[in-house]
């Protein structure tokens, strides 16, 4: 009990007195994930409102295949672009694997269907006569979408959190295409698995504090977000 | 109309976002920056705080940036056979000696040696303590059926440890032998909760020691000794590699610059590993 006292103390003491290695694998982590995510999201709701708004056959198909890809793990992902990365593989003349950008990759392909997934279900819920009325005024269809996403902006961005709480958090793909190198690689999760691996659990507690603390940031954004939309309508 | 115009602004400020953050991530990917060398060793050199020490003195030297992936020594060979890294730091000596004759590696040198050391429980059940045979010590342990862990992962301290059962001619059973696939500082931890007998290299027991319970019960077996290579990945197998900076890597850590730097590494007063590249 002492020990668990003690080693959450050490832990905050990390944390406060602004440890400059841990502080550089939190920016590393957001870093990386801030990436993923804004580089995912415009194609990702883009392909939401094609399903929601187009007409070609098999539109059912693909939302279910997206609905199931959300809980894909994470390690079948990180084994699949490994497979494609690895030198002797189709895409190893890149040279991506255990780089950054190899990460964000990964990344992004994890909270595509989040992403997908979550702006079809805020964009079936915007009123049809938003889009019809901006194609009537003489809208151009491109421009007529952005005014849909504006109306659901905030359920949108509620999907945005969702797809980054979703990709900050998971270890599968980060530790396999990552590889954990320091002031690289390494982020909050993989230097948590390794800190431990080494007894260092102070270290690991206190990057896991940074975690808990950013979900629960999100969680109160999203409840917050998600009142402020019935407030609006 | 209102509502539109705020749309045009916001949606001109994202495209330019989404452009800027797309070119940001393309510099970041390392084709404008000097090619890394990629290091693949084992976790005992890199837990122990040794390359974290010496490293940063020749990034300093040659301006070169060495990226380190610390794995098990199989895996770390794994690497370089497949080309995803530079050069490998490793201690396996059959495997090494096996990995070049195929022509995956090329220039290999000895850097340091350390010692395997043999763990286990305070009251030592097995009763190691008086024996001078690393075998007979294993012997010891099957005989008693006493919980041994392994690491089970294709290290160069699995390796090791399958080498000396090999010669115990007994053959471990799952009622008693625990094998894990995980890093040497896990083992030791479970060994510890477990209160069971294990193999580990002398540094990632120092580095640990001060956590556990876990005594040292046996060593100076010159059966036990541990010696760590460098080896550049054949260049010819893979003309894209970083072979410049993998050979100026194992140039410097067997220069008298670089044993010197591994000799001056200590942990608690004790030397952790001893330079082996030159002699005297």
């Amino acid at each position: 009990m002492n020990g668990l006292l003690l080693t959450t103390q050490q832990a905050l003491q990390l944390l406060f007195t602004g440890d400059p290695e841990l502080w550089s694998i939190v920016l590393l982590s957001f870093s990386v994930s801030l990436k993923a995510i804004l580089l995912t999201t415009p194609f990702a709701f883009l392909v939401s409102f094609a399903l929601s708004h187009g007409k070609f056959p098999g539109i059912r198909i693909i939302l279910a295949i997206f609905n199931s890809l959300l809980s894909v793990p994470t390690v079948v992902i990180g084994l699949f672009l490994y497979v494609l990365l690895t030198r002797q593989g189709p895409f190893g003349d890149l040279r991506l694997l255990f780089t950054q950008t190899a990460m964000i990759i990964g990344q992004m392909i994890l909270c595509f269907p989040t992403l997908v997934a979550l702006g079809y279900a805020a964009i079936q819920a915007a009123d049809r006569r938003v889009w019809e009325t901006a194609r009537t005024l003489g809208a151009p269809p491109w421009f007529s979408m952005l005014t849909v996403f504006f109306e659901v902006r905030f359920a949108l961005l509620a999907a945005v959190l969702t797809g980054f709480g979703r990709i900050i958090s998971e270890i599968g793909i980060s530790m396999m295409i990552g590889g954990n190198i320091m002031g690289y690689t390494r982020n909050i999760t993989t230097a948590i698995a390794m800190e431990t691996s080494k007894g260092e659990f102070a270290q690991g507690i206190a990057l896991g504090l940074v975690l808990l603390l950013l979900s629960f940031l999100l969680t109160a954004l999203l409840s917050y977000l998600q009142g402020h939309k019935e407030f609006a309508a | 109309m209102m509502s539109i115009n705020i749309v045009i602004r916001f949606d001109n400020f994202l495209v330019k976002k989404y452009l800027l953050w797309f070119l940001f991530c393309y510099l970041n990917s390392g084709i404008i920056q000097a090619e890394p060398i990629r290091l693949a060793t084992t976790t005992s050199t890199d837990n122990s705080g040794l390359l974290r020490e010496i490293i940063p003195h020749f990034e300093q030297k040659t301006g070169n940036v060495v990226h380190v992936l610390s794995v098990a020594t199989g895996h770390a060979l794994r690497l370089g056979q497949d080309g995803n890294v530079d050069v490998v730091l490793v201690h396996a000596p059959n495997a090494e000696m096996h990995w070049v004759e195929a022509g995956y590696g090329v220039n290999r040198r000895s850097v340091m040696v350390n010692d395997f050391v043999i763990l286990g429980p305070e009251n030592d059940p097995a009763g190691i303590r008086r024996e001078r045979n690393a075998v007979k010590t294993l012997q010891k342990i099957a005989r008693g059926k006493h919980i041994f862990v392994s690491r089970g992962d294709d290290s160069g301290t699995h390796k090791k440890e399958m080498a000396l059962w090999e010669k115990t001619r007994m053959k471990p059973s799952v009622t008693w032998y625990r094998e894990t696939g995980q890093g040497m500082g896990r083992v030791l931890q479970m060994a510890d909760e477990l209160n069971a007998y294990t193999i580990s290299d002398r540094g990632t027991w120092l580095v640990l020691r001060s956590k556990l319970s876990l005594k040292l019960l046996f060593e100076g077996d010159p059966e036990l000794h541990n010696p760590y290579s460098i080896i550049a990945v054949n260049p010819s197998r893979y003309p894209g590699i970083n072979y410049m900076g993998a050979m100026s890597l194992i140039a410097w850590l067997t220069s008298v610059d670089g044993q010197n730097q591994i000799r001056k590494f200590k942990l608690d007063g004790q030397s952790l590993f001893f330079p082996s590249a030159i002699l005297d």
